[in-house]
């Protein structure tokens, strides 16, 4: 009787995403190190990566120790067209289909093996696909669960792919270094390496209990599981995002609390037409903070009935913000940030006409405005002559 | 420092000083209750810099003095003695308390350290205290819980002549009530924004006196600060807290809509079928209310979970109509409706539903008190 190697799940993998669509657009590009954004890097290429260039690097940093990047300002839009033509191939692959970013997916092609053949083979048509219509490089990782399919996708990489045969998955998973493990982050991997374990084979070797001990119940366990290579979940179609945030770099001078509230009013409109834009209610309201230390801090508040409300979401994140007003004052702000959370389906709750109106109308005409005209169509008076930077593109909800 | 009292007094007097003490003090002396043996006689206090607490009662005063101990320590021992004279003394730097043949010794807090009270302002007016209690637990219904919000856990004040009325609003729903009451000077027209939870807490603790004074000194007299004071427990018992600043939403506009719509239900029976169907309406989904035919359908749950569904009997004038509620806030409403009978008005299930007690089915609605809900967007 056949019985199958090959794991069923595949994690596809953009390869440099942005950096990589500006190379297919200009040959200029192709075999350069080429770096996205000029004030923070967003994106880099493999070519920019090799001289220590990562994503999130500040601008002057990356320009230092790669002279030679060239560096391009980000074109939101292509990114976003090359992310839905991806995710037209995926679709047409398999339909079980689960987006993790704009430019990541897992793939389940369990149920293909009459159709199409061997998950390996399915991948390699995939890669061979995506080139072919969309011209982008892309990773792919074949294994049982999704866990080691995401980890094999970060090995391939660049423009590669990798099958962990089932029946090999821990040769494959422990000789590799703890930092490839998901949840595994610089103070994670600072403790680890403290302990003197370095490989997902030392943590293996060390047993839950150990640990626990050592990182806390939550992190022991997870990463135990996963060194282990215990990982149940599926592949779910459709599941929807669990919050929507954005966020926006500030510059070397401290804004005054004006400027702060207007980049403040930028990112909750922003986020708050997604919310409505995918027709959902948010119960959490958060803002991300950054320190002039860089040291990073979060302030929620949870509401008392979901809203999908600009005024709602503005005054509570003007309420957090104000709090953490003093904490500003002493250590200055490097980032800002809003998410809205706890996003919930439901049927909504309407709220009072004071003065004749709820807010509800208000929203629904500049959404519509903003949806036939662009969003620079209409704006608030205090973001006149202001620019907030692109919006990052996301996964369609 | 050193006095006798009855046993009951000081333990009421202590509770309901220390009820208002802050469980987490921004400074430790804010955590101690403030005993004060004067020639008037005993005087307890509390203070969190926001809201102040003083209860004067009768005792055997011996020595003139003051002190500052634990308050929640204080009021747990209170609680908790037997029924005999309770003797207090200042021994050097603790309290000593001596009931039966039971005694503490209490450590002290420094007193001079201990914030000034804020001044009782001139009284405005005042009111009988029941009407007032129950003016307050309707109004509070429909205050906001959320201190993100402080506007919103307010309820405002408006005196004119001789009406107050009362208002509160969550931005769900918002709740009107008029008083009548008896104020200093007949012309008077001023407003106040008090903490919900304070003049509730306040309203319900000075129940057992008649009347309940009133004293607001407006913030461009300083502060903006509201004092209630009234007899209980055998003594004066008093309470101050400082206004919330803002714009209150205009909240009484809102009661002035035509309806489509009138039905009457008695109110008990209502209270009772939402209780029970809306056992499984999950968090924040609705219960459908369906008026037609001579009665009201109420449905909770969706297809996929589970599912209720009750008829009663109702009265209904003019167009059929189906609306859903947040069941909490239609109940918060309801229990607080005084009438035997309960008139709902609406005029579209996207438009607020007007909620007030009638004394019987038909009759003219008591407008003394009015309670507004937003309803929830039905899916169908």
């Amino acid at each position: 009787m056949f019985v199958s190697v090959e794991g069923t799940i595949l994690h596809a993998d953009l390869d440099a995403f942005y950096a990589s669509v500006e190379q297919r657009d200009n040959p200029r590009l192709r075999g350069r190190p080429v770096i996205v954004g000029s004030g923070v890097v967003l994106a880099s290429s493999y070519e920019a990566r090799a001289c220590g260039v990562r994503t999130a690097m500040n601008g002057r940093q990356a320009y230092r120790l790669c002279p030679q990047a060239i560096v391009v300002p980000p074109r939101m839009t292509a990114y976003v067209a090359a992310s839905r033509a991806v995710f037209e191939v995926f679709a047409q692959t398999t339909p079980v289909v689960e987006g993790l970013s704009i430019d990541e997916a897992f793939l389940d092609v369990g149920g293909l093996r009459r159709l199409r053949g061997a998950p390996s083979g399915i991948a390699r048509d995939l890669r061979r696909d995506v080139l072919d219509q969309v011209g982008l490089p892309i990773s792919v990782g074949v294994a049982r669960t999704k866990f080691l399919a995401k980890v094999a996708s970060g090995v391939a990489k660049p423009d590669g792919i990798l099958v962990v045969p089932t029946d090999a998955e821990l040769e494959f998973l422990h000789p590799l270094p703890v930092e490839r493990l998901w949840g595994v982050g610089t103070v994670t991997s600072a403790t680890l390496r403290a302990a003197r374990i370095r490989t997902v084979g030392d943590l293996a070797a060390r047993g839950e209990k150990g640990l626990v001990s050592l990182l806390g119940p939550g992190v022991g366990r997870h990463l135990h599981d996963l060194a282990h290579n215990h990982d149940a979940r599926r592949v779910q179609v459709g599941r929807r995002r669990g919050s929507v945030g954005a966020q926006h770099s500030l510059g070397r001078t401290q804004p005054s609390p004006a400027e702060l509230d207007a980049v403040l009013l930028a990112l909750v409109d922003r986020v708050c037409r997604r919310l409505r834009a995918g027709g959902r209610t948010s119960r959490t309201v958060t803002i991300r903070l950054r320190f002039g230390d860089f040291a990073r801090a979060t302030r929620s508040h949870t509401l008392p009935v979901p809203t999908a409300r600009t005024q709602v979401v503005l005054d509570t994140a003007r309420e957090l913000l104000r709090a953490a007003r003093p904490s500003i004052e002493r250590r200055g702000v490097t980032l800002l940030g809003v998410a809205v959370g706890g996003l919930d389906d439901g049927p909504e709750q309407l709220a009072l006409p004071f003065d004749g109106t709820t807010g509800a109308e208000l929203d629904t005409a500049v959404d519509a405005v903003q949806d036939r005209f662009g969003t620079p169509a209409l704006s608030r008076a205090v973001q006149l002559g202001r620019d907030h930077g692109p919006a990052a593109p996301l996964l369609p909800d | 420092m050193k006095f006798r009292i009855d046993r009951d007094t000081l333990a009421d007097a202590v509770a309901w000083t220390a009820r208002s003490l802050p469980t987490r003090p921004s400074v430790p002396v804010l955590a101690g209750l403030l005993i004060e043996t004067t020639s008037d006689g005993l005087r307890l206090s509390g203070f969190d810099y926001e809201t102040s607490a003083r209860a004067t009662v009768e005792a055997e005063i011996a020595d003139e003095g003051r002190a500052l101990v634990s308050g929640r320590l204080l009021a747990d021992i209170c609680k908790s003695l037997p029924a005999k004279p309770v003797d207090v003394s200042l021994d050097g730097v603790k309290v000593s308390l001596v009931c039966g043949s039971a005694r503490f010794s209490l450590q002290t807090m420094p007193v001079e350290d201990y914030p000034q009270l804020p001044e009782m302002p001139t009284a405005t007016g005042s009111v009988k205290s029941d009407v007032f209690a129950t003016a307050v637990s309707q109004a509070v219904a429909a205050a906001g819980r959320d201190d993100m919000l402080p506007l919103l856990t307010g309820v405002r004040l408006e005196m004119e002549g001789s009406t107050i009325s009362l208002m509160a609003t969550d931005r769900f729903r918002a709740s009107l009530r008029d008083v009548p009451w008896y104020p200093e000077q007949p012309d008077l027209s001023a407003h106040a924004l008090v903490p919900a939870r304070v003049l509730a807490d306040t309203a319900k603790s000075l129940l057992s006196g008649a009347d309940v004074t009133i004293a607001i000194s407006s913030a461009d007299q300083g502060e903006g600060l509201i004092g209630f004071e009234g007899v209980a427990g055998g003594g004066v018992r008093r309470t101050t807290t400082r206004l919330l600043e803002g714009e209150f939403p205009r909240v009484r506009q809102l009661f002035q809509t035509q309806s489509q719509t009138v039905a009457y239900v008695v109110t008990a029976s209502l209270i009772e079928s939402v209780r029970r169907v809306a056992l499984v309406a999950e968090r924040n989904t609705p219960v459908r209310l369906t008026f037609a035919e001579g009665q009201l359908l109420l449905e909770a749950g969706s297809g996929d979970e589970a599912q209720a569904s009750e008829a009663i009997e109702a009265t209904i004038e003019g167009e059929d109509i189906s609306i859903g509620f947040n069941p909490h806030y239609l109940l918060e409403g309801l229990n607080v409706m005084s009438d035997p009978v309960v008139q709902l008005a609406f005029t579209q299930h996207t438009r607020p539903a007007a909620l007030a007690g009638v004394a019987e089915v038909g009759a003219d609605p008591d407008l003394a008190f009015r309670y507004l809900i937003m309803p929830v967007r039905l899916q169908n």
